[in-house]
């Protein structure tokens, strides 16, 4: 099994290969049999791989082919399998077919039906393509794979001129970070030699002492790229806006799996990123500044896919203050549970729009407890794993995240108990924030009546993850030969106390405010301030806003600017010049017979009369 | 034979004035079966010419040449009185001028 490993992004390439070329043609009972059934296929392989790996685990390399030879430079077409490998390929395939599942009947009614499991599938195959990746090439691949999916994914409505924006923002902004890592990716080979990743970290090793401006500026550059897919502070913008694709599509590439490849990429070089502690200490402040602003925002929006897309923010801001502070295992458990839970969430959230009308305003839900049971249950498990209670997955993840937070010492300091405190803060707003959305949605009194009730292939997948975001957290990971062995944890009773209990107090102030609403915060959110500041907050503190006024104003004013200089202003004269003349030809076809016999007569007269003239 | 012997260039001349007379016909007239009327001249002037250069150089080619515009002829109005007759019931009219929809 282990040699048939090349199967498992194929299938998926190939269901999607076969489903572009017919075009639509497929009947739809066909489209979702491939489309959902090669990712269920890649998924036996990786469980039947997984188990034989796990019998030996011994990481090996995979060849399929040469890709090509440019003078010293010769990247392989290779997979590396190891336990990270696995985890990653067993999240994608295994909630990839889970969604692609829950995808037959969400997308039902749509016209393009067989256009959207092309997309999903190409992607389901790019993004295996990247976390198998042998070298950083084919690992750039992969990744350029995802976000062109994305791209089509997220303007897969695109009769909406709105959905085409958000699709090119996230296409855009992403490359911003793109150009860093395939600049970060130059810098490396020609330091190192060969981008294989695994000689290539033994080589950063030894050409690089730790510190090295070199390899600071290596990792920095990977950094920018991982910034960008993950949607970290400050490339974090295109993922609201990317909700304007469909919801399972929001589940799977912007909740599970394509936005962790930033957690996956910094995970796989972390030799690299040791070598650069200042580097490091940034991942986590990186995470951790993303992680509250993203936590206020989603504390003040509507619609019910933005505050999932602000917490997912915020979710990989954990993950990213786990990997800067050393926690390599517990960073990845993070992004398995995450990928667990806000897949479920957001599956959840697509039940329930696709029961309301396409409502999006979580105040124009409401009661929904006694009328989505199903749904109900589900997005409670996920809001209880999202805010970390006690004994659900996202507890025992984010407990290690924290704790390892707590006990970070260098480069500088003391700096740990910030870190855990500013961790804390988030979770306790991660706790209100996931428990006002239920709150306001299932309690309360109805708004609107729902139409239709989840069919089985909507909630069997629900069902399925709801387990997976309970028993999730009792899975061990065997990562500890891939990552650096960590210390076991020695913090008093008393900072895991406060780990514990600060998401029940979350939980217990969103009962109060949004429940009950019997704790008097009216006063304080109503006055002046407090509405200017949840404003700011709505709009995710003004980035959009900050961004349009220092790049794309100014570019778009500068580009409208240069649309008639002198350059164009020739090419374009060409072009009118033969308008002009086609202008004039076209007057003189009339369509008059007589016409045509009168010019051909003045015209062989002519050609004779020059004919006797020459001669 | 007795008689006048008709010189070869008059008879290019009659055969360039009947000519003229068809093409003028063609240019001028809007009746499509004029028109029809005006190409049959044309053709004809041209056996004409045939025929006299022919009887000038004492060969049969030019009257056989006769013969086949003869059939070019017949064929070609047959066709065009189809054509005449399509005008009529589409346009309601034998103008030619008004049969002008691939004007571009």
């Amino acid at each position: 099994m282990l040699q048939a490993i090349w199967l498992i992004p194929l299938f998926p390439f190939v269901s999607s290969v076969l489903l572009m070329v017919t075009a639509g043609r497929m009947p739809r009972t066909m489209v979702a049999l491939l489309g959902a059934g090669s990712v269920g296929l890649s998924a036996l392989v990786v469980l039947g791989a997984g188990l034989e790996f796990m019998r030996a685990p011994e990481p090996f390399t995979l060849t399929l082919w040469h890709w090509m030879q440019v003078d010293g430079f010769n990247p392989e077409f290779a997979f590396y399998f190891d336990q990270l490998t696995l985890v990653m390929m067993s999240v994608i395939t295994g909630v990839g077919f889970l969604i692609h599942l829950y995808s037959t009947e969400f997308m039902q009614d749509d016209r393009d039906y067989s256009r959207y499991f092309a997309y999903m599938n190409m992607f389901v195959a790019a993004m295996l393509i990247l976390v198998m990746a042998d070298n950083l090439l084919l690992l750039f691949l992969g990744w350029e794979g995802v976000g062109v999916c994305s791209y089509l994914l997220v303007g897969f409505w695109y009769e909406d001129p709105a959905n085409g924006a958000a699709s090119r923002k996230a296409f855009v902004v992403t490359r911003v970070g793109d150009a860093a890592m395939a600049l970060g990716l130059f810098l490396l080979f020609t330091e190192l030699g060969t981008l294989t990743i695994q000689p290539m970290l033994e080589a950063a090793n030894q050409t690089w002492a730790s510190g090295d401006t070199l390899a600071a500026l290596a990792a920095l550059l990977l950094l920018g790229g991982a910034v960008g897919k993950s949607a970290q502070l400050p490339l974090h913008t295109w993922l609201p806006d990317a909700m304007a694709g469909p919801t399972p599509v929001s589940a799977l590439i912007h909740a599970a799996t394509m936005v962790t490849a930033g957690v996956y990429l910094i995970a796989r070089t972390h030799g690299l990123f040791l070598l650069a502690p200042d580097v490091l200490l940034l991942v986590a402040l990186v995470g951790l500044i993303t992680l509250l602003l993203a936590a206020f925002t989603a504390l003040n929006q509507h619609d019910i896919k933005r505050i999932l897309a602000y917490s997912t923010i915020s979710q990989i801001g954990y993950m990213f203050l786990a990997l800067g502070v050393g926690a390599w295992s517990a960073g990845i458990f993070h992004l398995m549970t995450h990928a667990f839970f806000k897949a479920l969430l957001f599956l959840a959230a697509g039940a329930i729009i696709h029961c309301l009308h396409h409502e999006h305003d979580i105040f124009k839900m409401g009661g929904l407890r006694k009328k989505l049971p199903v749904v109900f249950w589900s997005f409670m498990i996920g809001a209880a794993a999202l805010a970390a209670l006690p004994f659900t997955a996202g507890f025992f993840s984010k407990d290690q995240i924290l704790l390892s937070a707590f006990e970070l010492h260098a480069p500088i300091a003391g700096i740990g108990p910030w870190l855990w405190a500013g961790g804390l803060l988030g979770a306790l707003l991660t706790a209100i924030y996931s428990f006002r959305l239920v709150f306001i949605v299932f309690f309360g009194a109805a708004q609107t009546e729902p139409d239709k009730q989840p069919g089985w292939r909507m909630a069997g997948p629900l069902s399925l993850l709801c387990v997976l975001s309970i028993i999730g957290g009792w899975f061990v990971l065997p990562l500890s030969s891939v990552f650096p062995a960590a210390d076991g944890h020695h913090v008093s009773g008393l900072v895991e106390g406060i780990s514990i209990g600060v998401p029940l107090l979350g939980v217990a102030f969103a009962w109060l405010i949004y429940y009950r609403r019997s704790l008097p915060v009216t006063g304080i959110t109503e006055s002046d301030s407090g509405v200017a500041l949840r404003g700011y907050w709505y709009r995710g503190w003004d980035f959009d806003r900050l961004y349009d006024s220092l790049l794309v104003n100014p570019f778009v004013a500068v580009s409208s600017a240069l649309k008639s200089e002198w350059v164009d202003a020739i090419y374009h004269s060409v072009v009118r010049f033969c308008q002009a003349l086609h202008r004039g030809l076209s007057q003189s076809q009339t369509g008059k017979m007589r016409w045509y016999a009168t010019s051909m007569v003045f015209g062989l007269i002519a050609l004779i009369t020059l004919l006797g003239w020459v001669y | 034979m007795e008689g006048v012997v008709i010189p070869l260039n008059h008879v290019l001349i009659v055969a360039a004035l009947l000519f003229i007379t068809g093409l003028a016909g063609l240019m001028f007239r809007r009746n499509v079966i004029f028109i029809l009327m005006a190409l049959e001249v044309m053709l004809n002037s041209a056996g004409l010419a045939f025929v006299a250069a022919g009887t000038a150089w004492a060969e049969a080619d030019g009257q056989v040449i006769f013969m086949l515009i003869l059939a070019v002829a017949a064929a070609e109005v047959s066709v065009g009185l189809g054509l005449v007759l399509q005008i009529q019931r589409r346009f309601k009219t034998l103008d030619m001028d008004a049969a002008r929809r691939l004007q571009g």
